[in-house]
């Protein structure tokens, strides 16, 4: 008799599950139907409602829809993992078909005006014909956009200098074991002499037969590397002996490198070029003139390099205590205990550290151009009021902010991977 | 042993004074040379230029001090908009970013992820050169709840007209330190007895119904000035009455509260996130309703997580509005360190100004968060 | 006796040495610049980032303009070469700290000669290649024909920090009109604010309207308005302390407009070298010593005129065939009614 009663009462809730599935299904479905036909075809088929129901018809036939959707343990996976992470309650539900809502209205739009009515063929502006981007105006500005005003013909050093900068970091990491205690005076002093050297001879020129080709030239994307690198690299060793200084117990060592960092971390950074621009030739004797350029870099690497001792002395504070006492009961003095103790571990704590403060240098560098410097937002600005092009300014950011995503969103998921990869290590 | 200690310091300072001296001498003797006066006389000189938006009176007759005051104020009512508007949409984004809704949790981390790694500058520029410049003029423009108007030359919103403001003011600031004290009461009464209060119901009584009152019997009134288009040629409108808000200020908060949203909401994340599942379990398990759990066992852990890192925030907003020197807002970089120092050419004095001016303000908030952790520090056995 | 005498030659043959060479560097040393130009071999000029008729650079990075061939001008006269000449493009704001840091050593840059600025700030002016006024412009479909007809709250672009701001500020102060002040640093960045709409009116010299006017989507949507609300004497300016440097640079612009005054342009200047007019012919430079006064050998003025042209010649190129501004209006020889009238280069 009971197993009857459960028979009956399990198929009748069988019934009553398909059939609410289905309704549900079916609401949920006219509600984005509804929304299709408002934005798209601007018809309405609930226009017999008054006007503020109306608006928000497909709203509410969504939510009822994925009400009668909402089943718990239905047994199929697929229903189940929905529900679980679209549709655990009513206002949940209502938040979901918003965003959903709001994907079908902002996609086509944007694909249109990116791919179906972009123009990417030709060399002149007659070529933009369709209603969307006009790609051809990135496409006739690119070497500007990406080398500044250096010369077309020169442009294969400043490409050369790049590969070679970067096989010299990355030869860091293919050293045999022998010297990797040597590492750390590479990177801080070695480095940064021989990226000096490349850039002067190649980049700038004038020796050796290579066309002199002066700082105010250089622009685009390639400024920002050079404004990037320079800066990442100088400021690392500066930073490092201020944040020995700063933990220094000689009261003004102490001091004066708190003052310092204090300083430089709590002023913008656009006064700061307003400094090296404005204010940095007076303090220099009468006749000598130092390069903007040079001014600039020097400025921007005074500057990260408070943050980078910031940065680093939480390294240095997050070594056990034990590692100083070790090394100094081995008799070593001062410098060689940090050296080749502390330094190298506080380094590898730190690097995730680095990394953002080297992304945020990057994000940094498009300020140069309030100081004359034309990397890749001066370019667009001058690319801008160019009179043969006017007009297309949305598709000059767009294209520089894509540039700048890409970059700073792989260096920011490789400093994770590398924070990750460093944690596991101790 | 001594000397080991002495020399190093010795060696330091003679450095910083071999520097600075040879700094202060070069910058006297190019002044001299070239008939420059060092002196911060220039000051209380006529400054002759307008300022497009002021707080306060202004205009070119005023002096160059009054001038920085525009700058500052209208750089510290950038900070202060911002620093609410990030707020809030960080903390909305944070919570977003743990919900268990897949699309919601999404769309969050699709939003910090796309505005953290684009500069600030460039955004900035989006929404003014791009966005903004494509709004309609005023006479093409579009109403706006009823009577606001967005237009290319700014949002026309309708402005208060007060009467006996202060006797209004008077009465929230009152009303303030009636909640205030009456929070710490109820917080006693909860320590001693165990009791709780409607804490929230009844400040939120205090601080609308007292104010009210005012209305009622202190001869407070409100009334409104609506915007009106007017023709000042035959293709130029503007609006006569109610408030403008220029459109360098809206396109500069907007891209500061998006690009800072992101980080606090980050910063909120890892709070919530950092509070231990044992927490959770254990308050659930002593009969706390969720709400409760929340309110009294996870914010107060989480802020002391949160509050920190969003401190530093706050510092970075203010010192990124002086990216107002690229639009035309007039803060305290293109006001003092722009235009004033190209009209009197005393880059020196006014760079060092400007430069105080923001230390002044990163080393006061700086002195007031670490007196907040020190305050808040759980006091380790 | 004989002892004496040869003692006394080599003391006179040392202090004659001595004193030819003192002369020299002397002279040398009395302009730092100078020196320092002649070793460099360029003349290092700030002039706009880009005003046609003015200094404008085109595509393959050649310059031209009134402003520009002052620069050439002190070049050819210094180095013989007017083409040895380094253009700085400079923004307002750093115009002036370029001049006085040593980044450049003449500023030519359309910049108006006010007290504060020749008193205050280091710097002095060397004379006047352009007298223009501070005007508006608006759009033609506005109906507006006349700054009278300028309503309260009326928006206006400007560059920050020039007398355009100050100007702009009496202007409106003295008719009662309220404006609302949109101040933007460079001069591209007011252009589109004013083309877009965000301005009802764009105001700066008016030889900036008419060069700026060409940047614009629709040129002839737009024009100028006929009052001029104040004087605008453009001209070169130096660093103070260089008195020899200053004369060159004034003189080289003098000489320039004298030569128009008298008839020399380039293609006639060797054939006037033998003119009855003894002016003429210290123009020229086959008469007179002008040159040893800065240091520099007789010819100069005449390389001044042969390879850059008079002042007509300049203008014509650079403003008048290029349709910016035809009609010379005060830019022309006082001799036929305008207000360029220089001292006698003699």
């Amino acid at each position: 008799m009971n197993s009857k009663n459960l028979d009956l009462s399990k198929s009748k809730i069988q019934i009553n599950r398909n059939t609410s599935l289905i309704i549900g299904i079916l609401f949920f479905f006219l509600g984005i139907f509804d929304f299709c036909l408002n934005n798209f075809l601007g018809t309405n088929i609930t226009s017999f409602l008054p006007r503020f129901i109306n608006f928000f018809t497909p709203l509410i036939f969504g939510v009822i829809g994925l009400h009668f959707i909402r089943i718990e343990f239905s047994g199929i996976k697929f229903l189940d993992s929905l529900n679980k992470n679209i549709n655990p309650s009513n206002f949940n539900a209502a938040l979901s078909l918003c965003i959903i809502f709001l994907i079908i209205f902002s996609l086509p739009p944007l694909l249109n005006w990116f791919i179906f009515d972009a123009n990417i063929s030709g060399d002149t502006k007659e070529a933009c014909t369709g209603g969307g981007a006009c790609w051809v105006y990135i496409k006739v500005w690119f070497n500007r956009f990406m080398y500044g005003m250096y010369p077309n013909a020169e442009q294969w050093r400043i490409n050369v200098t790049f590969v070679a900068v970067l096989a010299f970091m990355a030869a860091g990491f293919f050293v045999p074991a022998k010297f990797r205690n040597y590492l750390s005076l590479y990177y801080t002093l070695i480095l940064p002499i021989i990226s000096f050297i490349l850039i002067y001879y190649l980049i700038s020129g004038g020796s050796f037969g290579l066309e002199w080709v002066e700082t105010g030239a250089w622009g685009g994307l390639s400024l920002t590397f050079i404004v990037s690198f320079f800066s990442l690299i100088f400021c690392f060793p500066i930073g490092m002996m201020l944040a020995l200084g700063r933990r220094s117990d000689l009261p003004v060592v102490k001091y004066s490198s708190l003052s310092f960092i204090e300083f430089w971390r709590g002023v913008p950074l656009i006064t700061v070029l307003f400094m090296s621009a404005v204010m940095f030739p007076m303090f220099l004797p009468d006749g000598t003139y130092v390069d903007k350029l040079i001014r600039v870099v020097v400025a921007i690497t005074l500057f990260e390099a408070a943050y980078t001792a910031e940065v680093i002395r939480g390294g240095l504070q997050a070594l056990p205590r034990g590692q100083y006492d070790a090394a100094k009961s081995l008799g070593m003095g001062y410098w060689k205990l940090h050296i080749f103790v502390i330094l190298p571990q506080a380094l590898k704590l730190v690097i995730p550290g680095i990394a953002n403060t080297f992304l945020a240098l990057v994000k940094d560098t498009p300020l140069i151009f309030v100081v004359g410097l034309l990397e890749v937002v001066g370019m667009l600005n001058l690319a801008k009021t160019n009179p043969e092009w006017l007009g297309f300014s949305m598709e000059g950011y767009v294209f520089a902010g894509i540039i700048f995503w890409i970059i700073c969103y792989s260096m920011s998921k490789y400093s994770q991977k590398l924070e990750l990869k460093y944690k596991t290590d101790r | 042993m001594k000397l080991k200690r002495i020399l190093p310091q010795l060696l330091t300072l003679l450095f910083i004074v071999l520097i600075f001296g040879f700094f202060t001498m070069n910058a006297q003797e190019n002044m001299d040379t070239r008939g420059i006066q060092f002196g911060f006389g220039f000051l209380t000189q006529e400054a002759s230029f307008d300022i497009q938006f002021s707080l306060i009176d202004y205009d070119g007759s005023h002096s160059y001090a009054r001038a920085y005051l525009v700058g500052l104020l209208n750089t510290l009512l950038v900070a202060f908009i911002g620093i609410i508007l990030a707020t809030l949409l960080g903390l909305i984004v944070g919570v977003a970013r743990l919900s268990p809704n897949y699309l919601i949790r999404k769309t969050a981390s699709f939003y910090i992820e796309f505005f953290r790694n684009v500069p600030l500058l460039l955004q900035i520029f989006f929404w003014y050169f791009a966005a903004l410049r494509a709004l309609p003029m005023p006479q093409d423009a579009t109403l706006l709840l009823g009577s606001s108007f967005m237009t290319i030359k700014g949002l026309y919103t309708p402005a208060p007209i007060w009467t006996n403001f202060d006797i209004f003011f008077t009465t929230l600031i009152v009303a303030m330190i009636l909640i205030f004290f009456f929070v710490k009461f109820a917080k006693k009464k909860q320590e001693q007895e165990g009791k709780q209060l409607p804490v929230l119901i009844i400040s939120l009584a205090i601080f609308i119904g007292l104010p009210l009152l005012t209305f009622l019997v202190g001869g407070v009134d409100l009334s409104f000035s609506f915007p009106e288009l007017r023709k000042m040629s035959q293709s130029s409108y503007t609006f006569d009455g109610g408030m403008g808000i220029p459109p360098e200020l809206i396109a500069l908060t907007l891209a500061l509260t998006l690009y800072t949203a992101t980080f606090i909401a980050e910063n909120v994340r890892a709070g919530i996130q950092g509070i231990g599942k044992g927490q959770k379990e254990a308050a659930a398990s002593i009969g706390l309703t969720p709400s409760q759990v929340l309110k009294l066992v996870i914010m107060p852990q989480a802020l002391r997580i949160i509050i920190p890192p969003t401190t530093n925030q706050y510092l970075n907003l203010t010192k990124n509005s002086s990216l107002a020197a690229a639009i035309a807002y007039p803060d305290l970089v293109l006001v003092f360190a722009g235009t004033a120092m190209m009209q009197t050419g005393k880059a020196i004095e006014i760079v060092g100004i400007t430069m105080a001016t923001y230390l002044t303000i990163s080393i006061a908030i700086s002195l007031l968060m670490n007196w907040y952790n020190q305050r808040i520090a759980i006091k380790e056995k | 006796m004989f002892k004496y005498v040869k003692q006394l030659t080599s003391l006179v043959a040392m202090v004659a040495v001595l004193f030819a060479f003192t002369t020299e560097t002397m002279a040398a040393k009395k302009s730092k610049t100078l020196k320092n130009t002649q070793k460099k071999g360029f003349v290092r000029c700030g002039v706009s980032q880009g005003l046609p008729g003015f200094s404008n650079a085109d595509a393959a990075g050649n310059w031209t303009g009134v402003d520009v061939d002052v620069c050439r001008a002190v070049a050819a006269a210094v180095l013989g070469d007017a083409n040895k000449v380094k253009f700085t493009p400079l923004s307002a704001k750093e115009r002036f700290t370029a001049l006085t840091s040593g980044e450049i050593d003449i500023l030519s840059r359309n910049t108006t000669w006010t007290l504060s600025r020749d008193a205050d700030i280091g710097l002095t002016f060397v004379g006047v290649n352009f007298y223009d006024g501070q005007g508006f412009m608006v759009r033609k479909d506005s109906g507006i024909t006349s700054t009278s007809q300028f309503k309260n709250g009326i928006s206006a672009c400007t560059n920050i920090g020039t007398t355009t701001e100050l100007n702009m500020r009496d202007f409106f102060n003295s008719k009662g009109i309220s404006y609302e002040p949109v101040a933007f640093e460079k001069a591209d960045e007011v252009v589109a604010a004013y083309d877009s709409g965000r301005c009802d009116t764009y105001t700066t010299d008016k030889s900036g309207l008419a060069a700026q006017r060409t940047k614009m989507t629709n040129p002839d949507d737009h024009v100028v308005l006929p009052e001029t609300i104040s004087k605008e004497p453009l001209g070169p300016v130096v660093r103070q302390g260089d008195a020899v440097w200053e004369d060159i640079v004034r003189w080289s612009l003098n000489v320039m407009i004298e030569a128009e005054e008298y008839g020399i342009n380039s293609a006639n200047a060797d054939m006037m070298k033998t003119s009855e007019n003894p002016q003429i012919k210290r123009l020229v430079g086959s008469e007179g010593e002008l040159g040893a006064a800065f240091g520099l050998d007789n010819d100069w003025s005449l390389r001044i005129i042969k390879q850059v042209g008079n002042y007509g010649e300049s203008y014509k190129r650079n403003i008048a065939d290029t349709g910016i501004l035809p009609d010379r209006g005060p830019n022309q020889i006082w001799t036929k009614g305008g207000l360029l009238y220089v001292p006698p280069a003699r």
